[in-house]
């Protein structure tokens, strides 16, 4: 973990309501895709966590969501402004245990840390197929960046009115020896359930600190209870709890 | 003696600053991040006899100026805290660090203390007074003298090391609790816990927290423990080590003149992980600035005059 002052060099809409910020500061402790950052924003008490989306060479981005006034107060910041940002934390996901086709399953503000595991998998010489689900046409973001990193790309919508008609769970390839994925609590229930290989899960929780001490974010798990900031926000699949 | 020395119950500190309970786990986060040897000492997360997960999740709230937390006393109990926190902890951290105990019965704290006490570099016992005593109907141990008192004089027994009482602001009276814990042979005073608090959710209609109320802490609830530790400092002999609100310098030189001793930061570090280390390197500053020689001068200068 780092803190560190980032500064914004890009930050436009993707969506009527997602976002992405690019931002140029020291992304040393960033070593795993899957982790996030904590952001300091004037005004707000509780720093706010978003995955790392991609990292190069000192230009951090994250894509996020406008839900409350955190998201919303980033959304107004301008090229230029400064953040107060704590990064590497969480442990990220783990490309060593993926096999040769990895599938990769992101549900609306999930999508975000897909796009480095991606690109890292990618850069392994591994095949990856992703799911990107959304509610409807106009949600959708980022299914040409998954395509220009050389991913086979599926995008569902709930209502139909783009690409496969259902969520992410009716559009599963019909091959893969490993899978990654991150979305809404809902989504992920259903992929555990639909699944029939291994695979790794992110999740959200409301969070004091982010990095490990205040157990503000604890959940059971099959080897006891773990701090979805510090532990997770990655869980594999034997070792999750559902509802404990 | 450096300038910011300061002697809690016989223990001499650094400095008073000291991380609070629950907010600094046992240390190794932070190590990560500087080297925690700086700080007078650490308040460790509220350990019980047996382990506990806590409450359910969502456990915490923002609120303005401060957060609410139910976290509910997750620990590893005190076997475990003893057998691997502990050893751990010492990797990083080499000086006394305060024990801070909880327990839902009298026996249960006097039996915690009892375990930690062959602890060699435990420095202070901080009892938490703030829990729900079973046999007592779910009152807090906190909220009446008597039986603030009972855990004081059980813990007492099996301890020499000094013994901090921590009590909780969500009383009427606090100075009659301090009083009867002093009575009781405590050594010392912390205050203040996390006030009671609550928050809902305009879009779910329900409350943040799943277990709906919680300790609501941070800098919102300074002036309550400035006044608080104010009026404890004033009724007591023994020292107080003051809290809440905490995060710069300034705060811990108006605890100290409200009459702390030493003082613990808590939420504070959440939001900012080097807080303590910034408070302790500005203070030499900021006394100079207010004309401060060495700060265990204004201890309880407020109420000078
Ligand atoms: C590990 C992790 C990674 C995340 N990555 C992303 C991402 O890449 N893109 C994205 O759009 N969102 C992401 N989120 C969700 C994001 O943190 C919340 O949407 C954001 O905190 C909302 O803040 P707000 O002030 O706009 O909302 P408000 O509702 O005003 O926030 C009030 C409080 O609740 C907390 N909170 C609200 N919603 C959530 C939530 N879903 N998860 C955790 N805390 C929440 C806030 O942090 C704040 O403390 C992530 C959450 C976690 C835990
Ligand atoms: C997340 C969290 C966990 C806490 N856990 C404990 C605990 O285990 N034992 C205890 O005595 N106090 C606990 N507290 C209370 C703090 O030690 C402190 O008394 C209180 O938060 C007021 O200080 P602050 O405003 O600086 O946070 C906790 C506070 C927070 C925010
Ligand atoms: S948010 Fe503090 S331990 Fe996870």
């Amino acid at each position: 973990m780092k803190q560190g002052i980032f500064t914004i060099l890009t930050n436009q809409p993707l969506t009527d309501t997602v976002y992405r910020m690019v931002l140029k500061g020291d992304t040393s402790a960033i070593t795993a895709p899957g982790q996030f950052v904590n952001i300091k924003l004037d005004g707000l008490y509780l720093r706010r966590p978003i995955s790392v989306c991609d990292c190069v060479d000192g230009e951090l981005t994250l894509v996020y969501k406008v839900v409350g006034k955190g998201t919303e107060q980033m959304s107004t910041m301008s090229v230029g402004e400064q953040l107060d940002v704590l990064t590497g934390l969480g442990n990220g996901y783990d490309t060593a245990l993926a096999g040769s086709h990895a599938l990769l399953l992101g549900g609306g503000v999930g999508v975000p840390p897909l796009y480095m595991l991606a690109k890292t998998l990618i850069a392994q010489g591994k095949t990856v197929s992703v799911v990107l689900g959304f509610n409807t046409k106009n949600e959708v973001f980022y299914e040409q960046e998954f395509k220009a990193l050389g991913a086979n790309v599926t995008v569902t919508t709930v209502d139909g009115s783009y690409g496969v008609k259902g969520f992410v769970t009716d559009a599963l390839p019909a091959s893969y020896d490993y899978f990654f994925t991150c979305g809404p609590e809902p989504m992920l229930k259903a992929v555990y359930k639909n699944t029939v290989t291994e695979g790794q899960f992110s999740f959200e929780e409301r969070m004091g600190c982010g990095f490990g001490a205040c157990m503000g974010c604890s959940c059971k798990t099959v080897t006891g209870y773990k701090r979805i900031c510090k532990d997770g926000p990655v869980l594999t699949k034997e070792e999750i709890l559902w509802d404990a | 003696m450096g300038r910011l020395t300061v002697n809690l119950c016989g223990v001499e500190l650094d400095n008073p600053i000291i991380p609070a309970s629950g907010t600094f786990g046992y240390g190794y986060e932070f190590a990560e991040l500087y080297d925690i040897n700086m700080l007078g000492s650490f308040s460790f997360k509220g350990t019980t006899k047996e382990p506990r997960f806590g409450n359910p999740t969502p456990r915490i709230a923002e609120c303005p100026m401060g957060m609410i937390n139910a976290v509910g006393l997750q620990n590893p109990g005190v076997e475990k805290v003893i057998a691997e926190e502990l050893p751990k902890m010492r990797q990083h951290f080499h000086k006394k660090v305060m024990a801070n105990v909880s327990g839902f019965s009298v026996e249960d704290y006097a039996y915690t203390c009892e375990r930690l006490n062959g602890e060699e570099d435990i420095g202070w016992f901080e009892v938490n007074v703030s829990c729900p005593n079973v046999h007592g109907g779910g009152m807090s141990f906190g909220t009446s003298p008597e039986a603030a008192a009972e855990v004081t004089a059980a813990v007492r027994k099996v301890t020499d090391k000094p013994l901090l009482i921590k009590l909780s602001p969500n009383v009427t009276d606090i100075v009659s609790i301090a009083k009867a814990c002093e009575a009781a042979g405590a050594d010392g005073i912390s205050l203040i816990n996390t006030l009671l608090g609550m928050r809902i959710d305009l879009k779910t209609k329900k409350p943040v927290i799943a277990n709906k109320m919680g300790g609501f802490s941070g800098s919102a609830i300074f002036p309550v423990a400035v006044r608080m530790v104010y009026q404890v400092a004033g009724a007591v002999n023994i020292p107080v080590v003051g809290m809440g609100g905490v995060s710069s310098a300034e705060d811990v030189i108006e605890m100290m003149l409200a009459g702390a001793t030493a003082v613990e930061v808590g939420a504070a570090n959440l939001i900012d992980p080097f807080v303590c280390k910034t408070i302790i390197e500005e203070l030499p500053r900021v006394m100079d600035k207010y004309g401060i020689q060495n700060l265990s001068d204004v201890i309880g200068g407020a109420h000078h005059g």
